[in-house]
């Protein structure tokens, strides 16, 4: 009864389904990687370019805000691995099971694990950054700021972790039809 | 877009916009105006100003200082940030730049247009002008005639060309009309500026408006001040007010009638910001109007530091240190002159 899942109402349902659950998937992978990594360049040059201005004045400030860079870093880090663990849940099915429901669903769920993930940690590092340019200027004209200004970006950070949270989540129950 | 300019402003301003706040950093502070107000002749203030930011800039100077060498060296200074910042900016940020020495040039040519009317030599007067205003061919202004002379054979290749399509007539250059000439000017500057800062958009054009618009009324009220009791005639007079800021356009009619200051003091506690200056005065007292204004302008400056990711921060920037320049030249005054008691009558602290 598989051939007749394939009769709709509206074409563009139709065309939907007869995409491959691999092209999904892959793409799932790429944006996961792609835009975490996007987010955190993103986050560094934004905190980068305010440390590097504020340091020639006040030079005792460089290596603590170092670590806006790390958080920043650790945004691209969370794209890494769900990246690398998306793509272990990929498995081969026969071509007369491609299109099956089961098959569908772990592509569908590939594909959202990665976009969840990317998104998320796109807003995460842009978050992280803009903080981490206020912490470094603020930290030159008064160093007592610098802790509760970096209490705030961890608070951001946990953002890029909830997304890495509910990505492994959807993906493990991305199982293929058994042969 | 107003409110994302995070994302994108750090690309070509995040390292200048870092470098400012450094220098802003560096400004005296409070304890600093006291140390230096202590201070019993001009070796001990150049011995306090080693220890700030002026202290290379002061330290080669020969012991007999007079007032002029320390106001020199610390604009010296205030020229060097200046340079260093523009010439690592992009478009917009240079325009805007650029924008805020039009003012020094406008002060500038008056500055030489009236000395050459007083005799005075072409040297001595440019050694007067202050540094940021200067350009190429500024010595020439000494031969014009007349303000169509001077259009044509100066100021037409600088940046103050466009300003002077209000101010085109044969008349001769006298006392009078070079100051209608300098407010002509600097109310043509102004509307250009404000427009220029309205087309920037986001934080950059709330916070301009809202110090340019201070700047609109303040010449408001000071050529209304100094033209009373003159020849200048109220059409003549309300030419000379900006279109825009708290006052325009119904503030602009009643200033323009007044004849004396209690008038001028009627008109202004209409509009809350300035009835607040103007209360902390009593009847009769213009002299602290100044120094209540320049306490007004440090205020909102100091306010446009709160906020990120805009060029407002420039302006302040430069007008604080014009101010700290100032309140220097006061105190150094004071204290050459053994007046001690009037310093406090003139230094607007900041922080």
């Amino acid at each position: 009864m598989s051939g007749a899942a394939a009769i709709h109402a509206s074409s563009w349902a139709a065309a939907l389904v007869r995409i491959s659950p691999y092209t999904f998937s892959a793409i799932g992978i790429a944006i996961s990687i792609g835009v975490s990594v996007l987010g955190a360049a993103w986050g560094i040059y934004i905190t980068g370019s305010s440390l590097i201005g504020a340091a020639i004045e006040a030079p005792r400030i460089t290596s603590k805000n170092l670590i806006s860079v790390i958080f920043c870093e650790a945004v691209a880090i969370y794209g890494v691995i769900v990246a690398i663990i998306l793509q272990t849940k990929l498995e081969s099915v026969p071509s007369s099971k491609m299109y099956d429901p089961e098959s569908l669903r772990a592509g569908y769920a590939i594909f959202a694990s990665g976009i969840i993930v990317g998104f998320a940690n796109l807003v995460c590092g842009l978050c992280v950054g803009i903080i981490g340019s206020s912490c470094a200027l603020s930290d030159a004209q008064n160093s007592t700021l610098f802790v509760k200004i970096l209490v705030i970006e961890i608070f951001g950070s946990a953002l890029g972790l909830f997304g890495v949270i509910v990505g492994i989540i959807m993906s493990a129950q991305a199982t293929w039809p058994t042969k | 877009m107003y409110g994302f300019e995070a994302l994108t402003f750090n690309i070509h301003g995040g390292y200048l916009e870092a470098i400012v706040r450094g220098h802003r950093a560096g400004l005296l502070t409070t304890a600093d105006y006291n140390n230096l107000c202590q201070c019993e002749n001009l070796d001990d203030i150049k011995m306090h100003l080693s220890a700030t930011k002026y202290g290379s800039y002061l330290q080669n100077e020969p012991s007999p200082l007079h007032t002029t060498t320390i106001v020199e060296k610390c604009t010296l200074k205030l020229v060097d940030d200046y340079k260093h910042m523009l010439c690592q900016a992009t478009e917009p940020m240079s325009t805007f730049l650029e924008y805020i020495r039009y003012g020094h040039m406008i002060d500038n040519v008056v500055l030489i247009v009236t000395g050459t009317l007083h005799e005075r030599d072409v040297q001595e007067l440019l050694e007067k002008c202050h540094p940021l205003g200067m350009f190429d061919s500024i010595a020439t202004l000494a031969v014009a005639q007349n303000m169509r002379e001077l259009y044509r054979l100066v100021l037409v290749d600088t940046p103050l060309a466009p300003y002077f399509s209000e101010c085109l007539t044969s008349e001769d250059l006298d006392d009078m009309n070079i100051e209608i000439m300098r407010n002509t000017l600097y109310k043509a500057y102004l509307e250009d500026f404000y427009k220029f800062c309205q087309k920037l958009g986001g934080a950059t054009s709330e916070i301009m408006s809202d110090l340019l618009a201070f700047e609109a009324d303040r010449r408001a009220v000071n050529i209304t001040i100094n033209s009373i009791g003159t020849e200048l005639t109220r059409e003549d007079r309300k030419k000379l007010y900006s279109n825009f800021g708290l006052l325009y356009p119904y503030g602009h009619e009643e200033l323009a009638i007044c004849e004396d200051i209690d008038q001028v003091r009627g008109v202004m506690e209409k509009y809350p910001p300035y009835q607040a200056i103007f209360s902390k005065m009593s009847y009769g007292e213009s002299q602290m109007l100044d120094k209540a204004f320049y306490e007004e302008e440090v205020r909102r400056l100091c306010l446009a530091f709160e906020q990120q990711f805009h060029y407002a921060v420039f302006f302040a920037y430069m007008r604080l240190r014009e101010q700290e320049i100032r309140n220097l030249m006061w105190i150094s005054e004071c204290v050459a002159q053994n007046q001690k008691s009037r310093i406090h009558d003139s230094v607007v602290y900041m922080f």
